[in-house]
């Protein structure tokens, strides 16, 4: 078992000392940025033009869907939201610190992207995970 | 290249059928079709089967160990939703290419409740209520809202899709249900991801539809041109790149693009449709596709039904079936079932929900992850 907790997906990164933080891969030919590590751009086709970049922790709420029917375990309503970052990468969460109201949500609301402990789930080993939600903006 | 005939197609009502197994299910609309135009699995020459929920289980040749081993090819499809639509149209193109002259195309699918989508694990921890949802409901409300928020559509918009399906169905004897949900019952109705409510929901059920598809020459020679329906186009997209749409399917480029692709094929315009079988799989989905096939300008899905422009009678009558929402949501027999559908008010057979003097009608699924098909029939005599 890690002492420290693991990352929840790929594209979340933890550096030793240093502060948890989303990491994208950029195409060097049509600047198409994607979640995740790859080999070739589906926006253009280019082979091994891709580099990793930092994402912003910041962005805009473009869409949503307020959840109150899930699989069994999963707490229930939440807010399942897409955003698009600062740089354009959409990337999708939990929007938390929110009612879960339609009335109480815009399009286009500020959030920040903010690291936590994934809710308590842990693997079948026993460890941890950080995962990242958005919260409006500060 | 000759012209495609569907010259005989049918569908079992949808329902649930646990005591029986999927080829069981898919024999039974395949001998329908056979009947439908008269003919025998001894005149088949290929069967193209369609199916998702047993994809390796070689369905289609396990159909024919139920109704007739001829030894003929058969083709095993998979393509998520447009399974069926996927399989017709391989048949189509079978003929279309002078390989056959007369092919079967068979959907099939038994279902269990539930929610569909978000399970997939992955390695670490379960990500479904922690990076968002990835189930069915909660995908297809957020591509409603992307639509509220570039037009304002409201709730009510997308619950008056379900009451006037739910209506459409209780004229459709093979729908699972005929039932009518008003207004305040749809928008009240148990909240499943805003804002998709239970009844806005496509109807998980067991069911299969299938259809016979002959060459020019062959129809001509069988006599069967008087109950043909010609079609004029198929076409299958898969999800051109979008901005969003590694976190957010997209179901709308898809769409746009094989609906232009069909309109171009068919040598028609969307002026020219008489009738609508399209993809609601959730209320919210039915909207975006009034747009996405051209029936109204954009931002107008919200406007066509309010005005009932899409209701029987209207303009353009859209899931006179009940559509997924209510005749239900066979996944791999939902392609072929539309066939069924609009080929059945092509020869003025609907019965009390028949759209008056149809000639041409489309059909429209899509497969999320993304695939699109699109057929256009049109009335031959």
């Amino acid at each position: 078992m890690s002492d420290q907790p693991l990352p929840a997906v790929d594209y979340l990164k933890i550096p030793e000392g240093g502060d948890p933080y989303l990491e994208g891969h950029k195409c060097g030919s049509c600047g198409a940025t994607f979640l995740g590590e790859r080999a070739v751009c589906s926006k253009c086709g280019a082979r091994d033009q891709m580099s990793a970049v930092t994402l912003p922790n910041h962005g805009t709420l473009y869409t949503y869907s307020i959840v109150y029917r899930s699989f069994p375990g999963i707490d229930v309503p939440y807010v399942s939201a897409v955003v698009d970052l600062d740089d354009g990468t959409a990337i999708k969460g939990n929007l938390i610190n929110v009612e879960p109201d339609p009335d109480k949500i815009e399009f286009g609301l500020p959030v920040d992207v903010v690291y936590d402990d994934a809710l308590g789930r842990k693997d079948r080993d026993g460890n941890s995970y950080l995962s990242y939600f958005f919260q409006p903006s500060s | 290249m000759t012209d495609a005939y569907v010259v005989g197609v049918d569908m079992i009502k949808f329902g649930r059928f646990p005591e029986k197994t999927v080829p069981e299910i898919g024999a039974e609309s395949a001998l329908l079709a056979l009947d439908d135009c008269g003919l025998t699995i001894h005149d088949m020459q290929a069967l193209y089967s369609g199916n998702l929920g047993q994809a390796s289980g070689m369905v289609g040749q396990r159909i024919l160990q139920q109704i007739g081993q001829t030894g003929i090819p058969v083709i095993n499809v998979a393509n998520a939703c447009a399974t069926g639509a996927t399989a017709f149209r391989e048949a189509w193109a079978s003929v279309k290419a002078g390989l056959y002259d007369c092919v079967l195309a068979v959907g099939v699918e038994q279902m269990g409740k539930g929610l569909l989508g978000g399970a997939g694990g992955g390695t670490g921890i379960p990500k479904e209520g922690l990076l968002g949802s990835g189930t069915m409901p909660a995908v297809f409300a957020e591509a409603g809202l992307e639509h509220t928020r570039k037009y304002g559509t409201t709730f009510e918009h997308f619950a008056k899709v379900s009451v006037k399906n739910h209506h459409h169905s209780t004229m459709n004897p093979k729908a699972m249900y005929q039932i009518e949900t008003p207004l305040e019952t749809v928008m009240n109705a148990e909240m499943i991801s805003y804002p998709n409510t239970k009844l806005m929901c496509s109807v998980n059920v067991d069911g299969s539809a299938a259809a016979v598809i002959c060459s020019e020459a062959k129809a001509k020679e069988l006599g069967l041109m008087k109950r043909a329906v010609k079609v004029r186009a198929s076409v299958l997209t898969s999800d051109p790149w979008q901005e969003r749409d590694l976190v957010m399917p997209d179901v709308n480029s898809c769409t746009r693009k094989a609906a232009a692709a069909a309109y171009e094929m068919a040598g028609l315009g969307a002026e020219d449709i008489d009738l609508v079988e399209l993809h609601d799989c959730f209320a919210t989905a039915e909207i975006l596709h009034y747009e996405n096939l051209g029936l109204c300008g954009e931002g107008e899905a919200g406007r066509m039904i309010d005005d009932d422009e899409v209701a029987l009678g209207g303009r353009i009558p859209v899931n006179v079936s009940g559509g997924l929402l209510s005749k239900g949501h066979p996944l791999g027999a939902t392609g072929i079932a539309n066939i069924y559908e609009v080929t059945t008010h092509l020869r003025g057979e609907a019965g009390e929900r028949q759209v008056e003097g149809a000639r041409i009608g489309m059909t429209h699924v899509i497969g999320l992850g993304s695939a699109c098909g699109i057929h256009i029939l049109e009335k031959v005599s």
